[in-house]
């Protein structure tokens, strides 16, 4: 029984927000093509931890590992070079500008024409172009929003919104990606379609990890559930293990309660 | 959508020297030309990448002291007994050192606003305005200070078999100041239609979500803020050798200011608003100085400008492509009920 190997790792991350410690010696793991989800109450840490992986905060400790590189001090649009690509807790799209220019600046990475390129218009540049415009629709029709594509992002209802931001952040190639409360606010339906497109991303052979409140989505999606508390983890396992464990039970649910349910 | 095609526009403009023979008309249309380029140029960043840059001038006024100097010459002692002796040189030469430093400068203010967004960003660069202005003002040796900058030579072209040809008339200005005009354009239509165009605009719709898909934010601001400060400092090099003579008032902050009128009112992010804004705000002084008294026509044109932002906060261009978008829709039977934003 060989588990798949290890590609993320988080090792005695610790931030501090003045005396405020947000994450003390965190460590955890993420391995190939797994969907792996972060839970805990709220102020647990889960999105500071993806910030600090993410390289949108500096940890005071510890050390952030993908594949073969360290990702501490990291400049984000430099993690994201490196295949870790995320998406936002507060809904976070390019609002003024059409859906299909939103997903387009999402292949940034995609492209190679260098500046002097355009401004000569190099023939290549035009076929970069046409290539990257083709590759924009295919993933609005992966995400199901090709008929919205000359619409600006911000006059989007709230459930598309959250896909184009998936969309945009697929668009940016990722190897592991990171989704920050994607179905917050969703209704059980727009879930349900939520958790196909995960699984729709899962097998394109990407790596998910997914900080999530619903946890019929975090049941339903994960491999692996790792529960934060307090800056700490409390506990980590398959989902099913997850669920009856006393700590975590007591975390979401205070010392006095007799039942839990999922 | 277009009701003239591009060639059509330029068409005309390259035909109105045959048919407007008044020379203060043409010197109008020539302030209004320079202004345009110097609108285009600061839209790349304000209208694009969304930074505010209310020092813009003083890429303007670099453009226009450094190729005065180049094609004047000038010496400096460096130390005692050593002067240094700049013979002068052809005004395309000093044009072009104009567009280099200009975008020199452009690329020294996107290092140093690494990280500065917003109000920082306008902060840094209208105290960079200043300081400019502060050089041109007090480093006589080179500038001649508040004496100014004199008997600048005017562009002068050797063609193949007619000889030399010196822009001293208002006509050869007129097409130098066009041709400037709509290779601005083109270079900046090129940019923001592309892969580092879309940078700009991710910049400024959403710095955190650019920088998390692989953009790096700093060096594309590093890269408008070079080409926007090099066609800033073009506007300044065709200035300079127009009028022939440049002082430290060129720093004003109130040419910032126009410019940015005129991107604003024409539409900032669009290609054509800065050019509008500019044809507006550089004709209409002129217009009113015609049929208004002077105390008055100041104030009619500060009331223009509020009637323009107040019903059309989004700009002239802007809101001509959605009216227009509009009246498409409800002319055409299927369009009417398709969906509009």
């Amino acid at each position: 029984m060989s588990a798949p190997a290890a590609v993320l790792a988080v090792e005695g991350v610790e931030v501090r927000f003045g005396g405020l410690v947000a994450l003390s010696d965190l460590s955890f793991i993420v391995r190939e093509g797994e969907v792996a989800s972060l839970i805990g109450p709220n102020g647990a840490g889960k999105t500071t931890a993806f910030n600090v992986i993410t390289g949108f905060l500096r940890p005071a400790k510890g050390a952030v590992r993908y594949r073969e590189s360290l990702l501490n001090g990291l400049r984000p649009s430099q993690v994201a070079e490196r295949g870790v690509v995320r998406t936002f807790q507060k809904t976070s799209v390019f609002g003024g500008i059409p859906v299909f220019e939103n997903v387009l600046i999402g292949l940034h990475r995609r492209g190679r024409a260098k500046s002097w390129e355009i401004l000569l218009a190099l023939p290549r540049v035009r076929q970069e172009e046409k290539r990257l415009r083709e590759e924009a629709m295919e993933l609005l029709s992966f995400a199901g929003l090709a008929h919205r594509r000359e619409e600006p992002g911000a006059a989007l209802p709230y459930g598309e919104q959250r896909l184009l931001e998936v969309a945009v952040a697929m668009a940016a190639d990722p190897s592991l990606l990171l989704l920050d409360e994607p179905v917050s606010g969703m209704n059980p339906s727009e879930t349900a379609g939520f958790m196909k497109m995960v699984e729709k991303i899962r097998g394109r052979g990407i790596t998910i990890l997914l900080v999530e409140h619903d946890m019929r989505m975090v049941m339903g999606v994960s491999d692996r559930v790792v529960v934060l508390n307090q800056g700490r983890i409390i506990a980590e396992g398959p989902p099913a293990e997850i669920q009856r464990d006393p700590d975590v039970i007591r975390a979401y649910l205070g010392q006095g309660a007799k039942r839990a349910g999922g | 959508m277009r009701r003239w095609p591009a060639w059509a526009w330029v068409a005309f403009l390259a035909s109105i020297p045959l048919w407007v023979r008044n020379q203060y008309y043409l010197h109008v249309l020539i302030n209004t030309g320079i202004f345009a380029v110097a609108a285009m140029s600061l839209n790349l960043l304000l209208g694009y990448t969304g930074q505010l840059s209310l020092g813009h001038v003083a890429f303007f006024g670099i453009g226009a002291y450094t190729s005065a100097l180049v094609s004047l010459g000038f010496d400096l002692q460096l130390a005692a007994g050593y002067t240094f002796v700049f013979e002068p040189r052809p005004v395309w030469l000093g044009f072009l050192a104009g567009v280099a430093v200009a975008g020199l400068f452009g690329w020294l203010i996107g290092k140093l606003s690494f990280r500065v967004r917003g109000a920082y960003f306008v902060i840094v660069t209208v105290s960079f305005a200043e300081v400019v202005k502060l050089v041109a003002l007090n480093w006589v040796d080179l500038t001649e200070g508040p004496m100014a900058l004199n008997n600048i030579p005017p562009v002068t072209l050797s063609l193949p078999g007619l000889g030399e040809l010196t822009f001293w008339k208002k006509e050869p200005n007129y097409y130098l100041v066009l041709a400037v005009c709509l290779l601005s354009y083109a270079v900046i239509r090129r940019l923001v239609q592309s892969r580092a165009g879309r940078a700009f605009i991710a910049l400024r719709e959403n710095e955190a979500l650019a920088e998390s898909v692989g953009v790096d934010v700093t060096r594309f601001l590093v890269l408008a803020a070079v080409i926007s400060a090099a066609i800033a400092g073009a506007a300044g090099g065709l200035y300079a050798h127009y009028i022939k003579i440049v002082d430290p008032d060129i720093f004003l902050f109130i040419y910032t200011v126009v410019m940015v009128i005129m991107v604003v009112t024409g539409g900032k992010g669009t290609l054509l608003g800065p050019v509008v804004g500019a044809v507006i705000f550089g004709i209409l002084p002129e217009i009113l100085r015609e049929v208004a008294r002077p105390e008055v026509q100041w104030i009619i044109y500060g009331f223009i400008m509020i009637l323009i932002v107040f019903f059309l906060p989004e700009g002239i261009v802007p809101a001509a492509a959605s009216w227009r978008k509009a009246r498409a829709a409800s002319a055409s039977p299927l369009g009417a009920a398709g969906e509009r934003a």
